[in-house]
């Protein structure tokens, strides 16, 4: 099980408060895609994705970037229990969408840039802490069930 | 970007016993410098990064001998701190060049090690 101090706690939850979570996961996934082009071999049903103007304007990018980072939500609520949380996702992205787990690594890395970009000072160190180890928590579970 | 360094990973700090690393510290910010000067450099010569950072290089790979994983971690921090810093300026298409820049000085430093 994962230990959480207090202060990593307060400053995850503190921040995600503030997160605007349409915005940033759609950016997240966008930079992904437009940073590491390599990932875009798992979305080939997305449309137009040829250019970075493309990608950030593409609603299906959009619309997935919600809903991973709406996901991502469900740890911050459940940081006590990560693994279990994902215990389902982890199968599916194992048995049906065949993502590599390095890909978690890399969006959660993106994730904290995109949270740097977006706070400014407000990102600490101490507060980029955090939330590496959250998303460092995050990729292990969802790559947890692979098999 | 150093203290965002060591404090998310703090493994990297094993590369620094003889250095006085809180916050603020002369030395850090010494330090600190020296590594922005180089990528200066770089910048500079952006055709020829080998050319320009070839005593680096040999001194990463025969002196220091850093683990080539860490030069990923402090690639990702200062990316982190120029997004904190210019969040305007630094857009996707920015993004995706200065990644690929920091790991090209990141390919051209560790490229003697073995």
């Amino acid at each position: 099980m994962v230990h959480w101090t207090a202060e990593e706690k307060q400053l995850i939850t503190n921040l995600w408060g503030k997160v605007n979570v349409a915005e940033c996961g759609s950016e997240a996934l966008a930079r992904l895609l437009i940073v590491y082009p390599w990932t875009q071999r798992f979305f080939s049903s997305f449309g137009n994705l040829s250019s970075p103007t493309a990608i950030i304007g593409n609603p299906k990018v959009r619309a997935h970037g919600k809903k991973v980072l709406t996901s991502f939500g469900e740890a911050v609520k459940n940081l006590d229990n990560i693994k279990a949380t994902y215990a389902k996702l982890s199968e599916l992205h194992c048995d049906k969408l065949h993502v590599d787990p390095e890909n978690f690594r890399l969006l959660g890395d993106i994730l904290v840039i995109v949270l740097a970009a977006h706070f400014g000072r407000e990102f600490t160190p101490a507060c980029q802490a955090a939330w590496q180890k959250l998303v460092r928590v995050v990729a292990h579970a969802l790559s947890y069930k692979y098999h | 970007f150093s203290s965002r360094l060591f404090s998310s990973f703090p493994q990297t700090k094993t590369y620094f016993p003889h250095f006085d690393l809180s916050q603020g510290s002369a030395q850090l910010h010494g330090h600190g410098s020296k590594v922005l000067g180089a990528i200066g450099e770089a910048v500079k010569n952006i055709d020829n990064i080998t050319g320009a950072l070839a005593t680096l290089s040999e001194l990463h790979a025969y002196i220091l001998r850093v683990d080539p994983v860490n030069f990923k971690l402090l690639s990702h921090c200062i990316l982190c701190s120029v997004a904190a810093h210019f969040p305007n300026d630094f857009t996707p298409e920015v993004h995706a060049a200065w990644d690929k820049f920091l790991s090209q000085i990141s390919s051209v430093l560790t490229e003697k090690y073995r």
